[in-house]
């Protein structure tokens, strides 16, 4: 699917996920997210930042990979991201939809 | 896509790990997709948020014909344990948490978790016995209330 976020022409699965990582670009990540509803803060971005290098690692994403991430706990991981963090999270960051089921 | 479930009740009355984690599983998923959950902890079920036991849940070698083995074998000193240390290794690799992590998972992603007031009380336990994570002990009464949600479903596990 093609469409349109910030000006620029990106290429997405039905859900809206990128197919191609090398389209992501910042202002994409910031219209991407103010679709969900969601205004980036740097908290936002660190996390963003954190998926993104676990994706390249080929690292399976779940929530306790987020728990141990370092980056954010749980409860503030649900705050920045409501209804759905994990999904929502990875759209912005351009990256695959999770498919764990933790 | 909006989802048409808005929350997801879970009653969980058994202890068996297989049990325990369908619901830890279940209810964090909702969260996950931006569903409410909660769970009410009832008989067996009880054991999953008692500190002292919490780690110590077992999986089911007698009477249950999905673990292959005659029922006489599963009885046999050290089955339940040897099938618990499997079942938690496999578990592990899929990097599922550990009962007492799992909790934590769901609490601090928003799940409530309830302990049944009769149940407490036919086990005489006190409410130090029961994890700290526990968002209050319960009447059936109560729970239903919770329920009181268009679009809220029940699932006894």
């Amino acid at each position: 699917m093609e469409t349109t976020i910030a000006g620029y022409k990106i290429n997405t699965t039905e859900d809206g996920y990128l197919t191609d990582f090398s389209q992501w670009t910042k202002e994409i990540g910031e219209g991407l997210a103010k679709e969900q509803g969601i205004e980036m803060t740097d908290k936002h971005w660190e996390v963003v930042e954190f998926l993104q290098g676990k994706h390249k690692e080929d690292t399976a994403l779940s929530i306790r990979g987020i728990k141990k991430s370092g980056v954010i706990d749980i409860k503030s991981f649900y705050a920045l991201f409501p209804g759905g963090p994990l999904k929502k999270s990875t759209l912005i960051a351009g990256i695959p939809k999770p498919k764990s089921c933790i | 896509m909006a989802t048409t479930v808005k929350k997801m009740l879970f009653i969980l009355s058994k202890a068996t790990i297989e049990n325990v984690y369908a619901a830890f599983i279940m209810a964090n998923g909702a969260r996950m997709e931006g569903i409410e959950s909660e769970i009410f902890f009832t008989f067996f079920g009880l054991e999953a948020i008692q500190k002292k036991k919490l780690e110590h849940l077992k999986v089911a070698t007698v009477g249950n014909p999905a673990m292959h083995i005659p029922t006489m074998l599963g009885g046999l000193p050290g089955m339940e344990a040897f099938a618990t240390k499997m079942m938690k290794k496999e578990m592990e690799k899929l990097d599922m948490p550990p009962v007492g992590e799992f909790l934590e998972i769901l609490s601090d992603s928003g799940a409530k978790l309830w302990a049944c007031k009769l149940a407490v009380e036919m086990f005489h336990l006190k409410e130090e016995d029961l994890i700290d994570d526990i968002d209050g002990i319960l009447t059936i009464g109560d729970f239903y209330n919770r329920a009181n949600k268009e679009d809220c479903h029940l699932l006894f596990i």
